[in-house]
């Protein structure tokens, strides 16, 4: 299986284009089968007697070990992949053991983002299932010399009925260790009737550690011997240290010393970003110390930056026209042919800020060096990520680079760089012991990899039954492209394939563009990325144009959406890069999107309740990673112009589901995290230093603020699967000020809402 | 020299007694289920209860804790049977799990003193612990299994 690798076709031989988004070469290696390179460290699958993939082992005893080679930061995924293996197996749940693979080529494609773990390898761990079930059924067959296809397997057992003889799982596996794996295209897969686990509701494998406490984070590692740090970064991107004074530092009890790390030469990737590291014999030591550090910065090339000002440039750069992306008819001739022939035009700008990750658990690492090999444990969405940047700033082979992968307290994007595990690793050289790296909240929220700030202008012409005929959109943001090329000031091509090429609607006259923006801060993807704003600005002007052209927002999107179809991009010359999936596998199929549409409408009762005097209901519908779904949200607001969301009903289509409960979660973690960034989420800088430091400052939705209920609904689906950790986002942030507007006649065209008087 | 108790154990401390109880209980007793998320007691991550009563780790200095009783996680029950465990368990709460610990913490002491509460008593109790996952809804109703009612 291979996908379209953005990644190479950008930015040739980059070295860390492996970190980038939707980017992957090969996803499924062929030697995760039969011929497996040398692991970098070994799996109990790999130790276990039968072993016919990278992915899944089974002993003697009948213990199952599947290893996750996904990171889990709260989707679930360390057991739903699990679960399509063990399914496709047959294999009693409970049997089985679920472990964790370090970071390793041989696990092919292992940066858990783009909501693509269980899309790109369902296959993989069906056929690992399948494979260790063949050879079982096969040395039963042997044995009792029956026919392989007279024989079914059932709950860890092989049976042969006619003869009434079953053996066990483990009974087997020294036989059938024996036989050659088979191939892919001899292997036969469960249908969706046989199914026990897929599609079953299972708790995660990690629920009772976690209630525990026993569960094991980045920030719960400890190694003997281990030191702390605590590092001070230059407060602008790429400042470096005027001087240091650390003479206090020094004589807080627990401190050992102080060490000097180089500033990054650009482009910064996942570089460590310098600064001046106290080292000492506790956490509470290193952080004391820090306080009492003295450093005067050269503040460098963004000392300057000032949101405000920046936002103001921004606005000013959307207004002139901008690289045409995709165009379709020409909608400069339908505005001016719409206003002579009783049409409207409409236009409206949105504005949304930048907003930090702030996963629960701050960046930290551990490293060991030795004998010119480093060793890390890292909560980290990807793990070979950590090996090329440990790699690149030691200067030693990634295969000389061991990377753990702890759970993950919380990740959303920013745990796919790893310049933390970087800084641990270098101090570990440098000291000779092993080093945990811990950030604290205040280094979070000011060296994040910002999700970035975006303005986009919109232009609509509606004629005069209320079609939709000219759709224009242009936005301008600092993007991520920034943190792999110096100074690039325009969008890696995905960046736009995330809301703005892709706009669904069946409108005949289309164009999308984008402006050039500079980046003064480190510029990476947030959960759902750069659909937030594109779909944010995208649904909310639909809702202006419904209302506009007097007609009810759901009957209108429903029209614009035209019949249904399968949209030919490449016809209207949009190379899109899909999430990095087949386009022929995963199209923009618009009967799915109204399918969510119509079953938000019918699970809502839309239409049924009357909007205005502070109660409203606003509905969305958005195409991300491949997953549809749409969104209709309830607010109150109060007379204070306070809001609150008492319900959500999130619609899915994600295809097949895997674990109904952790796709239910997902869309319900999403829901909460959109409404408290629609409400509060807004990063800004000053004199290129970020303003806010904790959570004070950068409000996170909490509970009373948060929607009192999500309801999700799913969509009955034999489509392949596909991802959810992202696509639950970005309708609810346009939704939600649709139905501000329903209730307040108040439109939300800039985000935080908390800056707007909604009464 | 603080005397105090931890999840039933003697323990003596001598050191900086400026220092949270939080790093005493990760760095020095490995009691790692106390997790730190902000350091400024705005986030709850790091919920404990001192003598029956959900504190901030990260905000209660060891000079602070003479003769007084710790509880962690750790301790809150043998085998995580506690009613409140079980209903996390029970609800399938956690996405990543980091700050459960302290949610379940902050909610133990909620219930310990309020075994019945209201929508409004879950809020006011709970708006002091921040899940980034957007866990609320599945917290209120593991409170109210927990506390014996239906959800």
């Amino acid at each position: 299986m291979t996908v379209i690798n953005v990644s190479r076709r950008q930015f040739l031989g980059g070295m860390f284009s492996t970190g980038a988004l939707v980017l992957a070469s090969r996803v499924m290696p062929e030697s995760a089968w039969a011929q497996t390179p040398t692991p970098l460290f070994k799996t109990k699958a790999d130790l276990a007697s039968l072993n016919p993939s990278v992915y899944l082992g089974i002993e003697p005893d009948g213990t199952v070990f599947i290893v996750t080679h996904r990171s889990e930061m709260g989707t679930g995924i360390r057991t739903s992949l699990p679960m399509v293996a063990a399914d496709e197996l047959d294999a009693d749940w409970g049997r089985c053991r679920i472990e964790q693979g370090v970071g390793d080529p041989r696990y092919g494609d292992q940066n858990t983002d783009g909501s693509r773990s269980v899309r790109d390898f369902y296959d993989a761990f069906r056929r690992a299932g399948a494979s260790a079930r063949a050879m079982l059924v096969s040395a039963a067959a042997a044995q009792w010399n029956v026919p392989a296809a007279q024989c079914v397997v059932r709950n860890h057992e092989v049976i042969h009925e006619a003869s009434n003889r079953r053996a066990g799982f483990g009974a087997l596996v020294p036989a059938a260790a024996k036989l050659p794996v088979p191939k892919a295209e001899d292997l036969r897969f469960k249908p969706k009737t046989a199914w026990k686990l897929v599609g079953q509701k299972t708790s995660t494998y990690d629920q009772k550690d976690i209630v525990t406490g026993k569960a094991q984070f980045g920030l719960d590692v400890y190694r003997d011997g281990m030191v702390f740090a605590s590092i001070e970064h230059p407060p602008v991107l790429g400042g470096t240290a005027k001087s240091v004074d650390d003479k206090a530092a020094l004589a807080v009890k627990g401190v050992q010393q102080t060490v000097a790390l180089d500033t990054f030469k650009p482009p910064h990737l996942f570089q460590p970003l310098g600064g001046v590291a106290v080292i000492a014999n506790s956490t509470w030591s290193a952080i004391k110390g820090r306080r009492a550090l003295k450093v005067e910065w050269n503040d460098g090339a963004h000392g300057a930056f000032d949101s405000d000002t920046f936002k103001q440039q921004m606005l000013a750069t959307v207004k002139q026209t901008g690289k045409v992306y995709r165009n379709l008819g020409n909608v400069d001739a339908e505005f001016a042919a719409s206003a002579k022939s009783g049409g409207k035009v409409i236009e409206a700008m949105y504005a949304t800020p930048m907003a930090a990750h702030a996963s629960m658990e701050p960046p930290v690492a551990v490293a060991e060096f030795s004998n010119g090999k480093a060793t890390i444990w890292a909560p980290t969405q990807n793990p070979q990520a950590v090996q090329e940047a440990v790699s690149a700033a030691l200067g030693i082979k990634k295969e000389d680079v061991v990377c753990h992968v702890t759970l993950l307290g919380g990740g959303f994007g920013r745990k796919s760089k790893p310049d933390y595990a970087a800084e641990a690793a270098v101090l570990a050289r440098k000291l000779g012991k092993p080093v945990k790296v811990i950030w604290t909240r205040e280094d979070d929220i000011r060296f994040d990899y910002y999700h970035t700030t975006a303005v986009v202008y919109h232009k609509a012409a509606v004629d005069g039954r209320g079609k939709p005929t000219a759709w224009l959109h242009r936005s301008v943001f600092p993007p991520i492209a920034s943190t792999f090329v110096p100074g690039a000031r325009e969008p890696l091509s995905f960046e736009l394939d995330l809301g703005l090429t892709d706009v669904p609607f069946d409108i005949p006259n289309i164009r999308a563009e984008n402006g050039p923006a500079d980046a003064h801060v480190r510029i990476g993807w947030f959960r759902a990325v750069s659909n937030n704003f594109h779909a944010f600005a995208a649904h909310s002007f639909a809702d202006e144009m419904a209302r506009a052209a007097g007609r009810d927002p759901l009957e209108f999107l429903l029209d614009m959406m035209g019949p249904g179809k399968v949209l030919d991009l490449k016809a209207q010359g949009v190379d899109y890069s899909n999430y990095g999936a087949p386009y022929d596998k995963y199209p923009i199929d618009t009967r799915r999107l109204r399918r969510v549409l119509e079953i938000a409408g019918e699970k809502s009762g839309w239409g049924k309740s009357k909007s205005g005097g502070g109660r409203g209901m606003g509905i969305a519908a958005h195409r991300s990673f491949n997953t549809y779904v749409a969104s209709v949200v309830e607010v109150e607001v109060d007379g204070n112009g306070q809001f609150k969301v008492p319900r959500i009903h999130q619609v899915v289509d994600a295809g097949v589901i895997v674990n109904p409960d952790r796709v239910r979660s997902q869309m319900e973690g999403a829901a909460v995290m959109a409404v408290g960034l629609a409400r509060t989420g807004e990063i800004t800088a000053k004199g290129g230093r970020i303003t806010q430091s904790n959570f004070h400052d950068f409000q996170v939705a909490r509970m009373p603020d948060a929607p009192y209920q999500v309801d999700v609904h799913f969509v009955d689906s034999e489509a392949p699967p596909t991802g959810v950790g992202e696509p639950g986002l970005p309708p609810v942030l346009s939704a939600l000020g649709n139905a501000i507007f329903a209730a307040t006649g108040k439109r939300v065209r800039e985000l935080p809402i908390s800056k707007m008087k909604l009464v | 020299m603080v005397n105090l108790t931890v999840n039933g154990m003697a323990r003596m401390f001598d050191g900086d007694e400026d220092m949270p109880l939080l790093w005493y209980l990760r760095d020095d007793l490995r009691l790692t289920g106390t997790r730190f998320g902000c350091g400024a007691g705005l986030c709850g991550a790091c919920t404990v209860h001192l003598d029956g009563t959900a504190v901030r780790a990260c905000q209660t200095p060891l000079k602070s804790l003479n003769n007084k009783k710790v509880v962690t996680v750790e301790g809150l029950s043998p085998n995580g049977t506690h009613p409140v465990q079980a209903a996390w368990e029970q609800h399938n709460v956690a996405q990543c799990g980091y700050c459960q610990t302290g949610q379940i913490m902050q909610a133990a002491s909620l219930l310990a003193r309020t075994p019945n509460p209201s929508d409004a008593q879950i809020d006011t109790a709970m708006q002091g612990n921040i899940c980034r996952c957007g866990t609320y809804q599945r917290i209120r109703a593991a409170i109210k299994t927990a506390a014996g009612r239906r959800a």
